[in-house]
């Protein structure tokens, strides 16, 4: 299930003017904000590489904020997403940092907070819009983000055996969704699943449902907001 | 999948075994990956073309710098010149090319609204070609599509087989895939065989193999407007060459290997860095002081 897209080649329909350093950068702040859920207060972007060199003339400072702040690749609210952040008292700083070889050189790193909670995500943009989430706090993952639908469920749960076929069978017994698979990542007594899905996009009352009725569940997020770009 | 391809070998091969067109299997292929009906990626495609579309026709009448400041307007000059062919070298549709390609990269610089194809560096190629190519032919817009799908294709073996990153393969990776792309489209349209389209394409992206991303201060303005223009001429004239029963010696597949291989050797001070190249000049130095950058080297 994971062939590109044409659209992924043919696309995405974007404000300019980098693909990799504008609209993929957009994309990994959606995705950053999709999995933190809620308004984050401050936001620090470390910046690694390629991001780091020319940030500046590709917008892709802007481009970042803007995913965060929920805006499209099209979006040409992104030449102003300093100002609304601004306005929307959301604190946000850009640092540079050396994160690792193993990263390609289009990475960057989220740290998102709030008074309740505090999240990180790595993301690179590997050319023409198509990003990956490599890291969500201590889980090392691997989520691609294509043009068209991203169907998956993120979910972090207590270590235990029960959670995920839990989960599963009650994705499955959804009309029109089943799980095609599922990655893991345990790091000190908690675990973080994603559920890969496929067929029709899951509704936001369906997994606020899952979340209440699952026990042992911190948080599940979908991803299939971010279906249209 | 019955669609699935992953070199040009195997999508030559699709097209036999279907009697179509690179562009039937790359709706096909579409259809198949995402469960969605073939007129659902006929439509999206459309929307495609319409907003890449949008953005030549405001790119044309623009005469905006970019935010730097250091291009917009040439789009326009050119397209002047459209009115006085005689004292140009070059026919309508290379000129008119060469136009919408300026048109598209200006947008792109000036942070207006663009179709990265593949990428936003290079979509200035595949629209010019072939949206040039579409007026001059009958039934343009409908063969239009047909370019579109075929060069999309084939810029999926290229993203599959090497990249389109140009932080990982310089700026062959960016335009030297769209002209790639541009030169497979512009030959499918003209009705030239599956085979064809990878000679055009395979003999237009040698020429890029190796190319330095060197653009000044990292704006994706200097060389890359200008380079997009010129990757029209180059489109069209290995489409010519094809059309004319010039076959690449080498063929795609391997090109794409050698691309690959190209890219990951490559000093990182010309992948997008602005370490190298044209960016370390004393003009690109004087761009990147303006902007605050640190200055790392000149020559
Ligand atoms: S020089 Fe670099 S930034 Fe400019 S078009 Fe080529 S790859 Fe893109």
């Amino acid at each position: 299930m994971d062939e590109i897209s044409i659209f992924d080649i043919a696309g995405p329909i974007m404000v300019g003017p980098s693909s990799s350093h504008t609209a993929g950068a957009c994309k990994i702040g959606q995705f950053a904000r999709a999995l933190f859920h809620g308004t984050p207060r401050k936001v620090t972007f470390y910046l690694h590489g390629s991001f780091a060199e020319v940030y500046k003339g590709h917008a892709t400072d802007r481009a970042l904020l803007g995913g965060i702040l929920k805006m499209r690749t099209s979006d040409p609210l992104i030449k102003d997403s300093f100002k609304v952040a601004a306005k929307k008292k959301i604190k946000y700083e850009f640092k540079k940092k050396f994160l690792g070889k193993r990263y390609h050189p289009n990475t960057v790193k989220i740290v998102l907070e709030n008074s309740r909670r505090k999240m990180s995500v790595i993301g690179s943009s590997v050319g023409g819009g198509v990003i990956e989430i490599l890291k969500i706090d201590n889980f090392n993952i691997h989520l691609r983000g294509r043009a068209g639908k991203y169907l998956s469920l993120v979910v972090q749960h207590d270590k235990n055996k029960t959670v995920v076929p839990e989960l599963k069978a009650k994705v499955d017994a959804l009309k029109g969704i089943r799980v095609h698979d599922v990655e893991q990542r345990t790091y000190k007594g908690k675990t973080l699943s994603i559920l890969h899905m496929g067929g029709r996009r899951i509704k936001l009352p369906e997994v606020i449902e899952l979340e209440k009725t699952t026990k042992h569940v911190d948080f599940i997020r979908s991803l299939s907001k971010l279906e249209k770009q | 999948m019955k669609y699935h391809f992953q070199t040009a070998e195997e999508l030559i091969k699709l097209t036999k075994r279907h009697n179509v067109p690179i562009s039937e299997i790359a709706k096909l292929y579409e259809s198949q990956r995402s469960g969605n009906a073939i007129s659902t990626i006929r439509n999206k495609m459309k929307l495609t073309r319409d907003f890449m579309y949008k953005a030549v026709k405001t790119g044309i009448k623009s005469n905006k710098k970019s935010i730097m400041g250091i291009s917009g307007g040439d789009a326009q000059k050119i397209y002047e010149s459209l009115k006085n062919l005689k004292r140009m070298m070059g026919n309508k549709v290379t000129i008119r090319a060469m136009a919408y390609a300026l048109a598209v990269s200006e947008q792109n610089a000036r942070m207006g609204r663009i179709v990265a194809f593949p990428t936003a560096g290079g979509a200035g190629v595949v629209p010019g070609v072939l949206f040039s190519s579409a007026e001059h032919f009958k039934a343009g817009k409908r063969k239009l599509l047909r370019g579109l799908f075929c060069a999309s294709a084939v810029g999926l073996i290229i993203a599959e087989g090497s990249t389109i990153s140009a932080a990982k393969g310089g700026c062959q990776a960016e335009v030297g895939s769209a002209v790639a792309m541009a030169a497979a489209g512009l030959t499918e349209m003209r009705g030239g065989t599956p085979e064809q389209c990878f000679d055009a394409s395979a003999i237009a992206f040698k020429s890029y193999l190796g190319l330095a991303c060197d653009p000044l201060a990292g704006l994706v303005e200097v060389p890359c407007i200008k380079r997009n223009a010129i990757g029209c001429m180059n489109a069209i004239g290995a489409s010519d060459m094809a059309m004319a029963g010039v076959q690449s010696y080498v063929p795609f597949d391997e090109v794409v290997r050698a691309a690959r291989d190209i890219g990951r050797t490559m000093p990182r001070t010309i992948k997008e860095t602005a370490l190298g190249g044209l960016a370390i000049t004393p003009t690109g130095n004087r761009v990147k002081k303006k902007l605050g950058l640190r200055i790392t080297r000149e020559l």
